[in-house]
């Protein structure tokens, strides 16, 4: 631990700028689902275990669509129209029932759709670990100490202009309005003529399309297997936990916060604890926010 | 005062859970399983039903108590201790003798159910200020956070696991025994359940369910309360868990922290049964075990598709359970007893 | 009440019923050989869980069509009755004992990993029921006495310590070699590892580089970070096909120039053909070569074998020794049934333990202890024509690796 530390600040600084950067990279890709699953938390009282799977179908879809030799932002119009399609059919059949339940339906309901979806993935795609080649150039700095995947870079440059027109949307849309509108009172916006129902379609379905994109991007800057989607359902609560829910600004934050601390975790502890970090730091945000209500005899909720 | 009809249900109960490894003896490991998994769901309903605090992290002491028996076990007997033992990675076979081997597991199973309870207390300090979902995602936190940590200990073997000190006895007696050990448990602990629903505790913990804010406000010690609840879950976990290790004969993470799979089969089991009450989660238990083996036997392959779809069949469209369901869709098949059973099917539903 | 009484015990026969009606298979039904399997179908296993039944399912067939097992001057069809143990030990232990109990099953071929293997060996031990198992290399499965269990593979602590020899050779100072190792947190590799470390104190070179990835981990962008600040000599890597694929993936991106890097699985993972540019110069220990030159009367050489497997499963352009180890272990089956010239399971296990043969995956014979001690290990490298030449002293490699990224 102590060499890893000399390593970063004595020996050769400069990779500090590759752990920053790889945080940055990890984090862009979470801000996407974690936003989707806040906007469905706040909106809804959903809690969808299953946004790690969404990410993973998306990342599917595209692997499909590149092996038919489909450009890149084509690609990734289609995952999203058809993941928007999906959501729309998952909020029909289930999402809908559930609505009114208490939060543990919504999570156990969701945590069978996420052994749904992993199953029927790996029945189709298999249980390879699959990566999408983009065979794009990486640009090296300093001497080849930090590294540039230009995949990474689009990713990261795509995953702005996706939040970017989310923020537009929610802000200046009727749509988006609606939607705003019936997070901070459902039975004002009904009496006020919102269809909330539709509301509520259009939100999973909306969220459904961003975990979509967000999988298009991992499938081209990691790799996908039909079981890796715990662990970004875990790594979207913790955000969104530390974040607290509806505001995009604060949820970016946190996904960066969270990519990098989880790198320099892995940096300087060991990687064996890269997986711990996000869900420590989860837990240490939660006990900090009870310290701080129970000043006020106040608790988590 | 036991009705009749409860006194069947045990009647029944007691002669399936003592004939039937009789009867069936292949089946006498599974049948444990199903004794393991109805104290599960039985302890796990404590906080989750009972009492309002949906745990996903339950299963934290299952594993805990599973590595604490093992320490237990094999430093108590092996003379090149723990360190030793693991670091070997299951080469060091040691030879225990009957006494030595009983002595340790049985010492090893308190220790274990002693430990997680200690460990549920530490927890309860900081997570009983949360609520709702975040009790259950700080939960959840926890358990993968212990289970990560776990394989970066080389004390107990790391991400190699350990291999636990074989039963003396022939295989027969070893499934008999360990079928005893479960079985028992779940009686305790139903048992005792029974009992602490009507004192005065049933009554506490139903109330910071209904309003904890009104509980605390009548003078209720909330806090007192919610530690017992989740300590008497933990003891019973870290006893269970400790067994399976030993009926597993190899642990390491995935063994000890099967978050996925048990860590959510309670919790769905409990929903499957009916959560709040005494019978809900042995009947969900019962339920869900026998779907889940025969799905795992016939449809290989597509097993966690049908569990997948059984979870969400269950929940979205079945939110009572498949009692509450029956009862309200045939209330003829149950005969003269239909009014008394949806009132309680309401105050149940609560 | 008393409807949940009746629910109750309804519930209890329901169990019962499920528990009856369950099918018992025996071991030998009618002219069929019932062999045993709890395979990982699911889970992070699942990849190499496949290869390994294809295998199976491979040999099973060829014998089959070849006229099966005689036995008593009576010919016997093979079948295996798997089960997905979703690459949890405590799963597959639980389902071995269901094969063993339930169905009635008396011959058991192996799961995936060692891992798995751990978890069954006890209990195919505890019923006296002979396991010949394929994908199961850990050393310490062979020291804890098992009579039943018989492994066709060589151990795993010999994976990559050739790899180490070659590093040690490629300089006259081998106390100067710095090495990177990245394992990951499961039993197979951690006994890989234990076998680097043990070669590594003997040459007395420096660890820069010790870092256990975790399970799911699906970016090892930091290790590699600190691969390419300390600059090792040679980086070494094991962590399944996950592993693999995920460490090939990055070394391409981040353009990790290190001499020599090793690491396991790069077949079962594909990474010859998923990232031929940067795979150009890994070292891949395999178990079996499809240029081997021995072979036997069943399924040829291992050139045959590579072959028509390749036929029946197209989607191979490179055959992973996982699926060749996998119809070794059938084989032996076949050979024992027809030695002991019995069903039972005792004179099979002694049958089994006297096996001395050649065939296409290598020389099998076990010793004392259940390991296959007639077979090397081979340790590949991946020519930048994305094929795989056999070498077996430093000289016959490519040093340093010879890639631009």
């Amino acid at each position: 631990m102590l060499d890893n530390l000399q390593l970063l600040f004595v020996w050769a600084p400069i990779i500090n700028i590759q752990v920053i950067l790889e945080g940055i990279f990890v984090g862009a890709v979470f801000a996407l689902s974690a936003y989707g699953l806040a906007l469905v938390w706040g909106v809804m009282n959903i809690k969808n275990l299953a946004q790690g799977d969404f990410v993973i179908m998306g990342g599917y879809l595209a692997l499909a669509l590149s092996s038919a030799n489909i450009p890149l932002p084509l690609i990734l119009l289609i995952v999203i129209a058809f993941m928007f399609v999906y959501g729309w059919g998952v909020y029909v059949l289930m999402i809908r029932r559930i609505l009114d339940q208490d939060m543990f339906v919504s999570l156990l309901a969701t945590f069978g759709l996420s052994l749904l979806m992993q199953q029927v993935m790996n029945l189709i795609f298999g249980p390879e670990v699959q990566t999408i080649d983009m065979e794009l150039p990486n640009w090296d700095l300093f001497d080849n100490m930090v590294t540039i995947p230009s995949s990474k870079v689009i990713s990261l440059g795509l995953a702005a202009v996706i939040a970017t027109a989310v923020v537009i949307f929610m802000k200046k849309s009727r749509a988006g309005q609606a939607i705003r509108a019936t997070a901070q009172d459902p039975r004002a916006a009904r009496v006020l003529g919102i269809d909330t129902d539709k509301v509520y379609a259009f939100t999973f379905a909306f969220n459904s399309a961003l975990c979509g994109a967000a999988g298009v991007l991992v499938s081209i800057i990691w790799v996908i297997q039909p079981f890796y989607g715990i662990t970004y359902s875990v790594r979207s609560f913790a955000i969104v936990t530390a974040a607290g829910l509806g505001n995009l600004p604060g949820v970016i934050s946190a996904a960066f916060g969270i990519g990098l601390f989880e790198k320099y975790v892995g940096m300087i502890i060991g990687t064996a604890y890269e997986v711990a970090a996000p869900v420590s730091i989860l837990v240490m945000v939660l006990i900090w926010r009870q310290i701080s209500m129970k000043r006020n005899r106040q608790v988590v909720r | 005062m036991i009705k009749k009809n409860t006194l069947i249900t045990y009647g029944g109960l007691a002669l399936f859970g003592v004939f039937g490894p009789i009867l069936f003896p292949d089946y006498t490991l599974s049948i444990a399983y199903l004794w393991m998994m109805v104290l599960m769901a039985s302890t796990w309903d404590i906080l989750g039903g009972q009492m309002g605090y949906n745990s996903l992290g339950n299963i934290t002491f299952f594993g805990a108590g599973m590595y604490i028996s093992a320490i237990v076990q094999i430093s108590m007997f092996y003379d090149g201790g723990m360190a030793e033992y693991t670091s070997a990675m299951g080469s060091i076979k040691p030879e225990f003798t009957d006494t030595e081997y009983f002595n340790g597991l049985y010492l090893g199973i308190i220790c274990a159910g002693v430990a997680a309870l200690l460990i549920s207390l530490i927890f309860s300090t900081f997570m009983f200020g949360l609520r709702g979902p975040y009790f259950a995602i700080g939960s959840l936190g926890l358990a993968i956070a212990a289970a990560e940590l776990t394989i970066t200990m080389d004390y107990v073997g790391g991400a190699s696991g350990i291999s636990m000190p074989l039963f003396p006895g022939d295989i027969e007696f070893r499934s008999t025994f360990f079928y005893i050990l479960c079985f028992v448990l779940a009686i305790i602990a139903h048992f005792l359940l029974r009992w602490l629903y009507s004192t005065q505790f049933g009554l506490a913990i139903n109330a910071i369910r209904d309003d904890e804010d009104k509980a605390e406000a009548m003078g209720i010690p909330t806090l007192i309360y919610k530690q017992i609840g989740w300590g008497i879950a933990a003891f019973f976990m870290g006893c269970i868990g400790a067994i399976a290790g030993n009926m597993a004969g190899f642990i390491d993470k995935e063994v000890a922290y099967p978050i996925p799979t048990f860590g959510i089969f309670m919790v769905a089991m409990v929903l499957l049964g009916g959560k709040g009450t005494l019978w809900g989660p042995v009947l969900g238990a019962i339920i869900f075990h026998v779907i889940k083996e025969t799905t795992w036997t016939y449809l290989l392959n597509l097993q966690w598709v049908a569990l997948g779809l059984i979870l969400i069949i269950n929940i979205v469209y079945f939110q009572q359970g498949l009692m509450g369901w029956l009862q309200t869709k045939y209330p003829e098949m149950f005969g003269i007893v239909v009014d008394e059973s949806q009132k309680s099917a309401k105050s149940e539903a609560k | 009440m008393k409807m949940r009484a009746l629910m109750t015990v309804a519930g209890v026969c329901a169990l019962a019923t499920a528990s009856a009606i369950t099918p018992a298979v025996a071991k030998v039904d009618g002219d069929t050989i019932i062999l045993g399997s709890s395979i990982s179908l699911t889970g992070k296993y699942a990849t190499n869980g496949l290869h390994t039944q294809r295998g199976y399912d491979f040999a099973v067939k060829t014998i089959n069509d070849a006229g099966g097992v005689k036995v008593g001057g009576k010919s016997y069809k093979l079948a295996v009755t798997y089960y997905d143990d979703e690459s949890t030990p405590a799963r597959g232990a639980q389902l071995a004992e269901r094969l063993i109990q339930q169905d009635g099953v008396e011959y058991m071929l192996g799961p995936y990993s060692s891992g798995m293997t751990k978890a069954i060996a006890p209990v195919s031990e505890k019923f006296g029921v002979p396991m010949v198992e394929a994908e199961g290399a850990s050393r310490s499965l062979f020291t804890q006495g098992y009579k039943y269990l018989f492994a066709v593979l060589s151990t795993s602590e010999q994976y990559l310590a050739t790899a180490v020899d070659m590093a040690a050779a490629s300089t006259s100072d081998p106390k100067s070699i710095k090495v990177a190792m990245a394992f990951e947190g499961d039993p197979f590799s951690m006994d890989v590892r234990a076998g680097v470390i043990d070669k590594l104190n003997e040459y007395g070179m420096k660890t820069v580089i010790d870092d256990q990835l975790p399970a799911d981990l699906s970016d090892m962008s930091t290790t590699l970070t600190k691969v390419k600040a300390l600059k090792p000599d040679i980086l070494i890597i094991s962590g399944h096909s996950k592993g693999a694929a995920t460490a090939a993936r990055q070394i391409d991106e981040m353009k990790v120039n290190v001499p020599m890097i090793a690491m396991t699985h790069c077949e079962a993972a594909k990474v010859h053909e998923k990232f031929p540019k940067t795979a150009t110069g890994f070292l891949c220990p395999t178990q079996w070569v499809e240029t081997l030159s021995k072979s036997d009367p069943m399924f040829g050489s291992a050139a045959d074998w590579n072959a028509n497997f390749k036929k029946a499963y197209p989607s191979y352009s490179s055959v992973p020794y996982q699926s060749a180890q996998a119809s070794a272990a059938v084989y032996v089956w076949k050979e024992a049934f027809e030695a002991a010239n019995s069903f039972d399971k005792d004179t099979v296990r002694d049958a089994i333990s006297k096996v001395e043969m050649e065939t296409f995956y290598g020389d099998i014979k076990f010793s004392e202890n259940g390991n296959n001690i007639a077979k090397p290990m081979f340790m590949r490298q991946i020519g930048s024509d994305a094929k795989y030449s056999l070498v077996e002293t430093f000289k016959d490699m490519t040093f340093p690796r010879n890639v631009s990224y």
